[in-house]
């Protein structure tokens, strides 16, 4: 179980117990926070659960497979910090961590 | 106008296997996508990714789905009306009519939403002035290449499409090409070639910067990018091309009166009408308790939907339950 903190663009802030094993993605759509659309529903085929990481957490996540990149091409407004919270997979390591959500996922 | 018992609206594999459940049952359809092709997510998302679940199948690409899906459906003649997207659905007595962006408009008893998370459009710059050159100095692809010809010409993207033009316009046009990062998604052969007119100045390429801002009158005149590191960069240029690869999005088919869930379509697991009759949802797009966004689940949402279907088509007539290989009339429709 980590707490995870999703930041809106426009700053709303929710605080969420995630259960290890799920991704950053799912516990952000099964709590309902708006933001991560997740079209293609976590198979890496699109770029609509795009977040920014917190720039002191970026290096302790799950690093990139390949692909997610090429993915994150297609992201709205990609930065150094983006990452695809579909393939952030969720542990005891991660409580505490911080994304932001961009301004809008298309 | 055309008349026909069913309309699919989208030719993914959910979409052409219902199409191939309706030519078993004696129905006829009509099947409309925005792509210009079909296939749907299989063909643009993974054409040359395995997929590993598709019912005794044990590996095939999306590609090969598809192909053997259109082989299936072939005996049946049915039309796919490519390129263009539905606009506009009314109800007109018994029918629904629809018109497609193309201006083809169909009447029908049925619609079969099998639109996957909606229809693929190209994503577009961030820069919100952009929208304002759109077609007229800005696009996101090509129909006519001679307008680039003696021109300054910006390129933004890391795959096929990007690097291909640039290759392409670097002939006659002064190319500058832009991607986020320092790798290319694109082909090898490609990022190669680029790398070497980039050496011969035929092509400037520029890594790490995205666009930042755009400014002109009636054309555009100039642009700003912007590098990882916050340092920013302009140019002279009469045209930018942004090849970010396609993104899904619903669009009018949020106007139809349709129960959407978020991006999804409720739907009842008897025969996967929505709330409105005559509409059905399959695939990617329905909702309802246990839902999976599998392949495999779009195909038998698709058989039932097809029959739910036939009620609305022959009011009249009663269907019976056939299987393939032992019904004439079935073999006779397959052309067997």
């Amino acid at each position: 179980m980590a707490k995870i903190t999703y930041i809106e663009h426009n700053g709303k802030s929710h605080t969420i117990d995630v259960e290890n094993g799920l991704t950053v993605m799912e516990g952000a759509v099964q709590n309902d926070i708006s933001g991560i659309d997740a079209d293609c529903g976590g198979s890496m085929a699109c770029a609509t659960c795009h977040v920014y990481v917190k720039e002191d957490w970026f290096n302790k996540v799950p690093s990139k497979t390949e692909g997610e990149d090429d993915m994150l091409d297609q992201a709205y407004e990609p930065k150094k910090n983006s990452r695809l919270s579909c393939q952030l997979i969720v542990s005891d390591e991660l409580n505490g961590l911080i994304v932001n959500l961009p301004e809008k996922q298309i | 106008m055309i008349k026909t018992d069913v309309v699919i609206i989208g030719a993914g594999p959910t979409g052409l296997f219902c199409a191939h459940q309706l030519g078993v049952i004696g129905l006829k359809c009509e099947i409309i996508d925005n792509l210009d092709k079909a296939g749907g997510q299989c063909i643009e998302l993974y054409p040359d990714k395995p997929i590993y679940d598709i019912p005794a199948i044990p590996e095939c690409t999306g590609e090969e789905l598809t192909k053997n899906l259109l082989k299936q459906i072939k005996p049946f003649n049915f039309k796919i009306h490519v390129s263009q997207r539905v606009e506009k659905v009314s109800k007109e007595g018994i029918n629904w009519k629809l018109t497609t962006s193309s201006k083809i408009e169909f009447l029908s008893p049925n619609i079969v939403i099998a639109g996957g998370v909606g229809s693929f459009e190209p994503r577009k710059f961030s820069v919100k002035e952009c929208e304002k050159f759109e077609n007229n100095s800005i696009f996101y692809s090509i129909k006519d290449k001679s307008i680039f010809n003696g021109k300054i010409v910006s390129i933004f993207g890391g795959g096929d499409s990007a690097l291909d033009w640039a290759i392409e316009l670097s002939k006659n046009s002064k190319v500058i090409l832009v991607h986020r990062r320092d790798e290319f998604r694109g082909a090898s052969s490609s990022v190669d070639k680029v790398k070497q007119l980039k050496k011969e100045n035929k092509i400037e390429l520029f890594t790490m910067y995205q666009l930042s801002k755009v400014s002109g009158d009636n054309n555009l005149e100039s642009m700003e990018i912007k590098h990882d590191d916050g340092t920013t960069k302009s140019f002279k240029t009469d045209y930018l091309l942004g090849f970010f690869g396609l993104i899904m999005q619903l669009g009018p088919i949020l106007d139809w009166g349709l129960n959407f869930d978020k991006k999804t379509i409720k739907v009842n697991t008897e025969n996967f009408e929505t709330n409105q009759k005559g509409i059905f949802a399959i695939g990617d797009i329905c909702l309802y308790p246990g839902k999976l966004k599998l392949i495999l689940s779009g195909f038998h949402e698709g058989a039932l939907a097809a029959r739910g279907c036939f009620k609305y088509a022959r009011p009249d007539e009663k269907l019976r339950f056939e299987f393939t290989t032992t019904s004439k009339a079935i073999r006779e429709r397959l052309g067997k």
